[in-house]
């Protein structure tokens, strides 16, 4: 076990299965002679060479389909897109084709791909670089999208993801990147498709990925000093294919649930969340299902405006607060 | 004159404008390989009328785009490819596919939807896939094959080895995104790829002068410093010859950009009437049929005659009647393997459900009173 970054768990583990496997390569804009934009792939480029680690133009839709040919050749490319707004121009051959390629043709050609990509806001980036668009992603069968909010987490799901025969978006975040946990030492993958109760509690159920997965955590640690609450905090993990199970057994226990998530709340991630609980414990809800989203605007650059439309801890602990009080009332 | 549908050809008769092979200095093999042209282009020709009436016989559904008057283009091209070299082409794709040697009863079991078609019935006529011989797909988005051809002649140039991927495209192909961030990127990794422009003058009832500011189209490649070519496609070996000289130029890393002016003697696909084209435009389509008038040059130069015509033609349509058969007797895929090619890797809680399946098995209500 070893305290390290998220940061610096994606870089181990890029260049520990670069040394495992020799199909498995790195492309994308500025991953080489520039470092990488956020420094995952710094001193790859000097290790394996511009084989192995290709500085790419500025082409996001061009270097992904070219990926995904690799990939049906039997190479593991590792694709980074700079953003996940900019994944948007690779939209066709991610969509149309990655996810397709598999069923398409009867199965007779594998899509082992992954594709990195941060997401987040707050950083005063403005409307075009601040988005959560994993959903669209997510919606498409033939796609998997996992998205890890700790150190360990991003080591075991990014091992899986590039020993999995199809393709997964690897979805970071911005405001992640310097968090420290710790880290196994082994490489043991995680199984992509099962979210993680990452503390148990009995009052209510915190639902969350990726950054929020984090806030939740912050939260129930704070309403257990401050109010003594016993609350419950489920990691997704992954959003394709969703654990709808852990999430029914959860809510069955503490008989409420607030969905955290940063993207936007109409057809939103929590949209589905509230569905699945709907469909599986309609009978043992106490309260709707609350989901604290970003406010639905785009993002805005000026720092109070942009605060406000992120959701903050403030936000999910007054959604707890007002759950619980549906439930108090139901429960009389 | 109505509005031209392509650059327009140099005007001269058919016989004349297909380059000479002349009976002095040709040898047997020559000669074989050219009625060899001849029979490939008679089968597309037959398997594509075949193909059409199934479609008005509703045994084939979805779109269904044809090859006829592209079959010199199809034969040439694929004749200069080795059987380890790789293939990609678009949604007009059936005698690729049959040309490339894959079994006409198999693309004809996929355009009726059936468990012997080339993808399992997966695919229909616009996604044909055989990794044996090398065609890795047909595609149905435009543009959507390039940076996929791309990325596989990327991987043959990591593993250090010889294949050359050859990516067909229509004209109007040449106008999206996807071609010329392709072109730039095989041209700066000099990738083993030769992109071919598949030009009938018409993108669906839009002509290339309409769409493409530079209609010349092979002349794209210069902003890659790409090498490039124009051919005649209604002559099977000046294609032949035109493809060897560009594959030999990816196989050394100099990828290449070949444009072979062809025609589309119907509809953009088997429901269009194509009544956007003039009559003198459809009498010159007639003129310029690249089987005709390939038959017609190989009876002028001897090596066939009116019975031996006959017979190539007897024996199309006799093998195109057998891949319906074929087709027709085999079985739809069975319901149940619905799911089995979503995930190649299999991983916890995959949603297999079918409409209207719940999520959740209902759960049992609990008893009133029952401890929280």
């Amino acid at each position: 076990m070893s305290i390290m970054t998220y940061r610096q768990a994606l870089h181990d583990t890029l260049r520990a299965e670069m040394l495992r496997d020799q199909n498995v390569f790195l492309m994308g804009e500025e991953i080489g002679v520039f470092d990488g934009s956020y420094k995952i792939t710094a001193g790859l480029l000097a290790e394996f060479g511009e084989k192995r680690v290709r500085d790419t133009p500025i082409a996001e839709e061009g270097f992904t389909g070219a990926a995904i040919g690799a990939a049906m050749l039997g190479l593991r490319p590792v694709v980074e897109i700079m953003t996940i707004n900019f994944s948007l121009l690779a939209l066709d051959q991610i969509v149309n084709h990655a996810a397709k390629i598999y069923g398409m043709f009867g199965g007779q050609a594998k899509v082992p791909l992954v594709i990195r990509t941060p997401g987040g806001g707050g950083q005063q980036l403005g409307a075009t670089h601040s988005q959560n668009i994993e959903l669209y992603y997510a919606f498409v069968p033939g796609m998997k999208v996992v998205a890890p909010s700790t150190p360990a987490d991003a080591k075991a799901l990014l091992l899986a993801a590039i020993r999995d025969d199809d393709p997964v978006l690897f979805l970071e975040n911005l405001s992640l990147y310097n968090t420290k946990g710790e880290v196994p030492d082994d490489d043991t993958p995680a199984e992509i498709g099962k979210a993680a109760v990452t503390r148990e509690g009995r009052d209510i159920t915190l639902i969350g990925y990726s950054r929020m997965a984090h806030v939740a955590s912050q939260v129930a640690e704070q309403l257990a000093a401050s109010d003594g609450l016993d609350i419950e905090v489920i990691d997704l993990r992954s959003l394709r294919p969703l654990d709808r199970g852990t999430l029914i057994e959860s809510v069955k226990k503490t008989h409420a649930a607030v969905v955290l998530e940063d993207d936007w709340l109409t057809y939103g991630i929590g949209a589905e969340i509230a569905a699945t609980i709907s469909d599986g414990a309609f009978d043992y809800l106490d309260a709707p299902v609350r989901r604290v989203a970003m406010a639905e605007v785009p993002l805005p650059y000026s720092k109070p405006l942009e605060t406000a439309a992120l959701p903050s801890a403030d936000d999910v602990i007054g959604a707890i607060r007002q759950t619980l009080d549906a439930v108090g009332h139901r429960r009389r | 004159m109505t509005a031209q549908t392509r650059t327009p050809r140099k005007k001269q008769n058919a016989a004349a404008r297909i380059s000479p092979v002349t009976a002095a200095g040709r040898t047997v093999e020559d000669g074989e390989r050219l009625i060899d042209f001849y029979r490939r282009m008679v089968l597309i020709r037959r398997f594509e009328e075949r193909a059409a009436r199934g479609y008005t016989q509703a045994l084939i559904g979805g779109y269904c785009h044809l090859n006829l008057g592209e079959e010199a283009a199809v034969v040439g091209l694929l004749s200069a490819l080795q059987p380890t070299d790789y293939l990609f082409t678009n949604y007009r794709e059936h005698g690729y596919a049959i040309t490339r040697g894959i079994d006409p009863n198999r693309v004809m079991a996929e355009l009726y939807g059936r468990v012997d078609g080339v993808s399992k019935g997966w695919g229909g006529s616009m996604h044909m896939f055989d990794i044996d011989k090398r065609m890795l797909g047909g595609y149905g988005i435009v543009g959507g094959q390039i940076p996929l051809a791309t990325g596989v002649a990327l991987a043959i140039d990591y593993r250090g080895g010889h294949e050359v991927v050859l990516c067909t495209m229509g004209d109007g192909t040449t106008n999206i995104g996807a071609f010329h961030e392709s072109l730039n990127i095989a041209a700066l990794w000099n990738l083993p790829i030769v992109y071919v422009i598949i030009n009938n003058g018409l993108g669906m009832g839009t002509t290339v002068e309409k769409s493409s500011a530079e209609p010349e189209l092979y002349k794209r490649g210069s902003a890659y410093r790409m090498a490039s070519e124009r051919v005649d496609g209604l002559d099977p070996v000046a294609v032949a010859e035109a493809a060897g000289r560009a594959i030999d130029s990816a196989r050394s890393g100099k990828p290449f950009l070949l444009e072979v002016v062809t025609e589309r003697l119907r509809g953009h696909s088997v429901v269009d009437p194509a009544k956007y084209r003039s009559a003198e435009e459809v009498a010159e389509l007639k003129e310029n049929d690249p089987v005709q008038t390939f038959g017609a040059r190989l009876v002028d130069e001897g090596l066939l005659d009116a019975d031996s015509l006959a017979k190539i033609d007897e024996q199309a349509t006799a093998r195109v009647a057998e891949a319906a058969a074929f087709a027709e007797a085999s079985a739809f895929p069975d319901v149940s393997t619905l799911f089995d090619y979503t995930y190649a890797t299999p991983v916890p809680n995959d949603s297999r459900r079918l409409p209207g399946q719940p999520l959740f098995e209902p759960a049992p209500i609990p008893e009133q009173g029952a401890a929280r």
